[in-house]
């Protein structure tokens, strides 16, 4: 079976740092992967480039088995793959419900012109849900910079829920978050992935070795080692690089 | 489905629009032309606040778009003996061609590339018309009026010079053009358009096409500038080069921005304020632009964000 997102080769450089180096990476349908690895390691950068906000320096993407490379970050948003910033990237100044609606009525549709017939109703509805499984029902109304650290994660993967993606990227979505509401996370990512394939960037590592089927250990850019969680956890390169610290 | 916001909003919207309407019969001669005046100005103030106040894009050339209007429906009756409607429909088209061809490269600058962009745009369109003086009569302007036909309708003539006429045509203009701004701001399209002024890269993210956005907001700004500069044309009757220089850019700019950018009546009541202090303060002493720019500070720094901002963070956060 082709895997849901396929990198070959790719790369990554910033002046004379190669943040990403000659990684593939795949991932099957329906997987919770976790990728794991010391600060600057170049995870973000990875997702950077699946997303589209970044442009490879080399190397290939696939998605569904379809070149996405030269698409644009929007393009790709629109057929599946879904970011959540790892630094909170919300829209300031409007409410949590306008945040979530903007997520929602891109989900209910797809051109410009058929924005402009969208039934409001039909937007706020799908806000409601979302807001609901993330547990913020209850600051709809509120601005969305107003909210704690942790609510404006939680907002984010409101808004990444209400497109309904096919490849969920969660960067380090339990930062700043209280113990009773990493649970609810944990929760939530699970029950989605019947249909959503998952990929989270994570440093707590109980919730990576609760939440993956799968883990992908970068260092300095390259893949370091992959294989399931307790695998991993017992690999003696990796905990030299990363869990020994 | 009609929500309650929606309702509110359009409930107000249209009570702006009969008020101004009525306004006509009881404001005295004076009171009347300014009205007429000044809601045409608006018109272009709200084309600009869909750029600038909706979706963040500062332009310091949008002279040229009413411009385009202004000269799009002036040439075609100065030279082609169009009527009134005709000559309006031109100065639309005139004004949203160059919006749509122009957005095409200068909407891949943002920020202050943009402005510069716009500006240098600006500042050349208003040479081009200097410069085929022979055509455009630039310099020394031409006036319509000898060349507009009086309209007939149901037997009854209309002539433009007619002060009822003139402010009627002038209200028709301005709500139609509320209409359209606010149907805009208070829709999807709307909020795509604001997202993209807070965070566009989130937009992006979303999967938004922020390009076409932004283009489709530059088009109907300069359909709705153009629209005012054809107006102007037809009902004041005046044509020059002088409504393509930088002061006709930079006046929308801070009329939005005294009423309030990214609000819909905004740019009516910071044209009227602006209008009216100037009109007081200059029949009162020479040095008037100084207690204009001094108001307009004490303004700034009290409302920041304009007198309607200042109403909707305050009392009515429903405001589109
Ligand atoms: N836009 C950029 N320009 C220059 N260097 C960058 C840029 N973005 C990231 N880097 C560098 O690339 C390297 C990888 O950064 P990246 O953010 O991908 O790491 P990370 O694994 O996500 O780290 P963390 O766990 O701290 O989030 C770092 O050394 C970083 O300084
Ligand atoms: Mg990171």
């Amino acid at each position: 079976m082709t895997p849901v997102l396929a990198t070959a080769g790719l790369a990554k450089r910033f002046g004379g740092l190669l943040a990403v180096d000659n990684v593939y990476f795949e991932v099957p349908k329906g997987q919770i992967r976790a990728v794991i690895g010391p600060n600057g390691a170049g995870k973000t950068t990875l997702m950077g480039l699946i997303s589209g906000r970044l442009t490879p320096s080399a190397g290939k993407i696939s998605f569904n088995g379809r070149d996405v490379t030269r698409q644009r970050a929007w393009e790709r948003a629109r057929s599946g793959i879904v970011y959540t910033f790892q630094v909170t990237s919300i829209f300031a100044g409007l409410s949590c419900y306008e945040n979530v609606a903007l997520a929602a009525q891109r989900h209910l549709a797809r051109s410009m012109f058929a924005q402009v017939l969208l039934d409001e109703k039909r937007i706020s509805d799908r806000v409601d849900d979302a807001l609901r499984q993330v547990g913020l029902a209850h600051v709809t109304s509120q601005r969305a910079d107003s909210l704690p650290y942790g609510h404006q994660r939680l907002l984010e993967v409101a808004m990444s829920l209400a497109l309904e993606p096919q490849l969920l990227i969660l960067d380090e979505p339990t930062q700043g978050l209280a113990n009773a509401e990493i649970d609810t996370l944990c929760q939530h990512v699970r029950a989605i992935t019947d249909s959503v394939t998952v990929v989270i960037i994570e440093h707590n590592m109980p919730v990576v070795l609760e939440l993956a089927d799968c883990i992908t250990v970068m260092e300095r850019g390259a893949v370091l080692a992959e294989g399931e969680p307790a695998q991993i956890a017992g690999d003696t390169q990796v905990q030299r690089a990363y869990l020994g610290t | 489905m009609i929500s309650g916001r929606t309702r509110r909003i359009v409930v107000l919207h249209l009570a702006i629009i009969g008020l101004l309407f009525v306004l006509q019969f009881v404001l005295p001669a004076y009171h009347h032309t300014n009205l007429a005046r000044i809601m045409v100005l608006a018109t272009f103030a709200m084309g600009y606040n869909i750029l600038f106040g909706y979706t963040g894009l500062m332009s310091l050339g949008h002279a040229m778009f009413f411009a385009a209007g202004m000269y799009g429906a002036g040439l075609c009756v100065y030279y082609l003996q169009f009527g009134a409607g005709a000559a309006f429909v031109l100065g639309i088209l005139a004004g949203v061609s160059l919006a749509a061809v122009f957005g095409l490269f200068a909407l891949r600058t943002t920020g202050v590339s943009f402005l510069i962009v716009t500006m240098m745009f600006g500042q050349a369109c208003y040479l081009t018309l200097l410069y085929f003086n022979e055509i455009t009569l630039g310099d020394q302007g031409f006036t319509v009026s000898g060349n507009l036909q009086a309209l007939h309708q149901a037997g009854v003539g209309f002539a433009y010079s007619d002060p009822d006429v003139k402010f009627n045509a002038a209200w028709l203009v301005f709500a139609g053009a509320l209409s359209i701004s606010t149907a805009i701001a208070a829709s999807p399209i709307g909020r795509v358009l604001i997202a993209v002024r807070v965070n566009e890269e989130r937009t992006r993210l979303l999967g938004y096409n922020t390009f076409a956005y932004k283009w489709l907001a530059l088009c109907v700004s300069g359909a709705i500038a153009g629209a005012a500069g054809a107006a102007y044309a037809l009902l004041f009757s005046y044509v020059g080069a002088s409504f393509a220089s930088i002061l006709y850019s930079i006046y929308p700019l801070l009329w939005t921005l005294l009423g309030g950018a990214g609000t819909t009546l905004g740019p009516l009541v910071g044209t009227g304020v602006m209008f009216y202090l100037i009109d007081l303060t200059s029949g009162w002493t020479a040095a008037y632009l100084f207690i204009v720019g001094g108001s307009l500070l004490a303004l700034v720094l009290w409302f920041p964000q304009g007198l309607m901002g200042a109403v909707r963070a305050r009392w009515a956060r429903w405001l589109p």
